[in-house]
């Protein structure tokens, strides 16, 4: 069931995804119980909430990556009005990308290899169309200036904040729909974050992103709907100006307000 | 209640609308043709390795039946080891092999404890990694050449120095009698502890040094010397310096072209460390491609057998050692 | 009863001890020293031009080469790899990508067996899996058990560079919508490749070293054959039969041919230590 501190007007927002009572397993330990939840059409949606409350759990049912690590889910979860979990989880990460804690551009390739290698892998070849997708996704990284005159040094020689951006460009040349952002900043100094914090403001009108953040500052600064998850539950979810001057849960509250977590 | 309008992309449904009859097939754990065909391939040859090791038992076990019912169990009983009239007792050989290996052993052991403990305890940073590196370089130095070693510069030293040294002065002692001939028992001992010394000496190290530093560090706080701290950090050690022996004592009683160019290639028992000898893996070097009968031929594989039992037994103990061993450590430490 | 003498004897303990130890690493490494030298001057003499390009000389005559040894311990070589590599590192990227299921315990613990099998006990089955059907020693039969013997070096390599590729690059590939197996080929595997090169460049090292098992599968031969089919030379055989001969020369080719190829060994090991240190610093 949802919580909100209001009602929330979402017939005029329209949703990319939701999810529907999912809950989420490693072996026999539960990690996320009946969450249901709504994610609009082109806004940021921020998920926070403590250590090991099920976050980044969250974000990995959305494009199946539990999966891979050997986890289970029961439930439902929507892209547009497909069920995802009837779909082939290989081409759905193509609709929804994914951003890591810690940057990680592929250590044997160039950047420009880097920015095309979801396209190569997958049996993109013309290479004239490569090098205008390169380009173009570098720039909307906001990364084509530092690097346009050497795109075939390896992709690890650029610093914590410009590897980051890379992996954004990798992610958008595959031409995603939805954007799952793990942390993206917490491995970065503060002004690679605001580099990528107004990126996420950019990218926001093509893409719909979900954060997870244990940053309040930032989700309050990047995001337009907030969720707060604890112990796997979903405790609250609104527009982020809500829960933050007025949560409708006591520990929401407490959360924000730094009394733990 | 949210009430949400979802909204249709085309292309994501039309792709979905594609996939998902497909995939009403596949499992929803997500795998296509090419995960499932490189998967199987992978496991296949996962499977080979496996299937290779049964079937060098079997057949080295189906070759060795024609000598196994022969001769039983006086195979490995008997010291009569005659092509000519075709009776084989592989005990000369059996005794060889464990009378060269136990001296290497006996030599190696203390050497490469001492050099564990130089390593791990007792050498300034600087100097642990070109040690270790020479110490693993003993290692690299193939058979044959260790042989060669053994032939022109070891043996004539032992034979014109060495041995009769200690048979002058500790001839009383039956480990030393007989004339130096150089090529003997001893000349194997000595260059299977050369060759089984790396291996004891950096596992070794390696154990000492997964011991924590607190414990020197108590040791250090209750006043002890260096050499009683180490004193304890040894007993703590002892299981995984025993694992490295028995891997040690693995490669010895394996250990083929640097024994046989040495031992003098005699199957005979003698308690004496002056006098030939020959071992398991020597006998086969020296006479495989002369066996004319099939009996001959079939005891040769036999020996052959006991060999990759004896080696497959201690390799597994040893492993079985190490194994409890850091199993001890997760729970301790 | 803390006497000042009893401490005394304690502090000489512990010097007397460490002195031990560091005598042991002398004594252990005199031997390492010793066969090195004596392997230069004994077998520099003998190493020129003609040494590498020459056949063997009949029996008696000073002088020839062993040009044909080389060339079987590279076809030897050659065939041992073409089975050795392929099963070692589909066999690795296996237990890599199943580390805790009990058949992949199994075939490591297996894999672990074979390495620890004599090389001559290797030779004996390749004698009885190919020696036998074919009726002949050949260079198959040896490049066979060469193989044998490097399956279990280039599985363990290859399984352990591939574990230390940290699992996020693996994320981000599957996050891109690429498969479990491109992700491998294609992003793990080239990852790993530096460290899995040289693993295989030490088990070729390895088994162009051994003797055991070439000398009744392979055999030897003292002229100039590179049929599969035959009987063929090898650079460690050609020091077996040399060294054992009465002729004075060819001792000294003995040695030559043993210079050459502990520097071969040496020189791959050396490099395999470098490259995987890097990955620590």
């Amino acid at each position: 069931m949802l919580n909100t501190s209001e009602d929330i007007k979402v017939d005029d927002e329209t949703v990319r995804m939701r999810t529907e009572n999912l809950n989420a397993f490693f072996g026999r330990t539960q990690a996320l119980k009946n969450i249901t939840i709504a994610i609009p059409k082109n806004k940021v949606l921020s998920i926070i909430g403590p250590s090991g409350c099920g976050k980044s759990t969250f974000l990995r049912c959305l494009n199946r990556m539990h999966e891979e690590i050997g986890g289970t889910i029961k439930g439902e979860i929507f892209l547009g009005s497909q069920d995802i979990m009837n779909l082939d989880p290989v081409n759905l990460r193509k609709k929804i990308g994914m951003i890591f804690q810690k940057p990680n551009p592929f250590p044997t390739m160039s950047v420009s290899d880097n920015v095309t290698a979801g396209l190569r892998l997958n049996g993109f070849r013309n290479k004239k169309k490569l090098q205008e997708i390169v380009e173009e996704n570098l720039i909307k990284a906001a990364l084509w200036d530092e690097v346009k005159d050497n795109l075939n040094q390896p992709g690890i020689n650029l610093s914590g904040g410009q590897q980051q951006r890379l992996c954004i460009a990798r992610t958008l040349a595959v031409n995603p729909e939805v954007i799952l952002m793990d942390e993206p900043c917490s491995a970065l100094d503060p002004i690679s974050t605001a580099k990528i914090e107004e990126l996420i403001k950019d990218l926001k009108k093509t893409f719909t992103i979900v954060i997870v953040t244990h940053n309040m500052q930032q989700a309050a600064r990047v995001s337009a709907y907030t969720a707060f998850l604890y112990m796997g539950q979903l405790v609250e979810y609104g527009k982020t100006l809500n829960i933050f001057t007025r949560p409708g849960k006591k520990q929401t509250e407490d959360y924000v307000a730094g009394r733990f977590g | 209640m949210i009430s949400s309008t979802e909204e249709e992309i085309p292309n994501i449904t039309s792709d979905a609308a594609k996939s998902s009859s497909l995939s009403g097939l596949l499992k929803p754990g997500g795998k296509n043709l090419g995960d499932f065909i490189f998967e199987n391939t992978t496991r296949l040859f996962a499977f080979l390795v496996l299937s290779l090791v049964l079937l060098m038992a079997y057949e080295m076990f189906t070759k060795s039946l024609p000598s196994i019912n022969r001769f039983g169990w006086s195979f490995i009983s008997s010291s009569t080891w005659d092509p000519v009239h075709d009776q084989f007792g592989a005990l000369p050989f059996i005794f060889g092999t464990l009378f060269s290996s136990l001296i290497g052993l006996m030599i190696a052991l203390p050497l490469s404890v001492g050099i564990a403990i130089f390593l791990s305890e007792l050498c300034p940073q600087w100097l642990e990694h070109p040690v270790s590196l020479l110490v693993e370089l003993l290692a690299a130095i193939p058979s044959i050449v260790y042989g060669l070693f053994g032939i022109f510069v070891m043996t004539p030293w032992l034979r014109d120095t060495v041995e009769p040294f200690l048979g002058d002065h500790l001839g009383f002692i039956p480990l030393f009698t007989g004339p130096p001939y150089g090529f003997g028992m001893l000349a194997a001992g000595l260059i299977l502890s050369l060759m089984i010394l790396p291996i004891i000496a950096s596992i070794s190290r390696d154990v000492m040094k997964a011991i924590p530093g607190s414990l020197r560090e108590a040791a250090f706080a209750l006043g002890a010397t260096k050499w009683e701290a180490i004193k304890i950090v040894l007993s703590g050690s002892k299981s995984g310096i025993l694992g490295a022996t028995l891997l040690g004592l693995g490669r010895a009683v394996g250990e083929t072209m640097a024994v046989t160019m040495v031992i003098g290639n005699r199957p005979s028992i003698s308690f004496s460390l002056f006098d030939p000898g020959h071992t398991m893996a020597s006998v086969l070097a020296n006479e495989f491609t002369e066996a004319t009968s099939e009996l001959y031929t079939s005891s040769l594989i036999e020996i052959a057998l006991l060999l990759f039992i004896l080696t497959i037994v201690l390799n597994a103990a040893a492993r079985f050692i190490v194994w409890s061993v850091t199993k001890k450590y997760q729970a301790e430490y | 009863m803390a006497s000042i003498y009893y401490y005394r004897w304690r502090r000489t303990k512990n010097h007397i001890m460490a002195a031990l130890c560091f005598a042991s690493a002398l004594i252990a490494l005199i031997p390492l020293f010793l066969i090195f030298y004596y392997t230069m001057s004994k077998g520099l003499s003998s190493i020129n031009w003609s040494f590498f390009t020459q056949m063997p000389k009949p029996a008696g005559e000073t002088g020839g080469g062993m040009a044909n040894a080389l060339i079987g311990t590279g076809i030897l070589i050659a065939i041992g790899s073409s089975i050795g590599l392929p099963v070692g590192i589909l066999a690795g990227i296996y237990l890599s990508a199943h580390r805790t299921t009990l058949f992949s315990r199994i075939v490591r613990f297996l894999t672990e067996v074979l390495n620890g099998i004599p090389s001559i006990v290797i030779g004996v089955v390749a004698y009885i899996l190919v020696v036998i059907p074919m009726k002949r020693f050949s260079a198959l039969a040896g490049g066979v058990s060469l193989g044998i013997l490097m399956i279990p070096l280039v599985t363990r390599t290859a399984e352990e560079m591939l574990n230390l590729i940290p699992q996020s690059y693996r994320e981000a590939s599957l996050g891109l919508g690429i498969s479990r197996w491109k992700t491998t080929l294609f992003v793990i595997l080239p990852a790993a490749f530096k460290g899995i090169f040289t693993g295989i460049l030490l088990s070729i090292a390895r088994a162009a070293g051994e003797t055991a098992p070439l000398l009744f599968t392979a055999l030897g031969n003292r002229f100039w054959s590179t049929q599969l089919d035959q009987p063929i030379a090898s650079l460690t055989v050609f020091i077996y039969d040399y060294s054992k001969a009465p002729f004075d020369d060819w001792n000294r080719q003995a040695w030559a041919a043993a210079l050459v190829l502990i520097v071969l060994v040496m020189l791959i090991n050396i490099i395999f230590r470098i490259v995987t240190r890097k990955r620590y610093a």
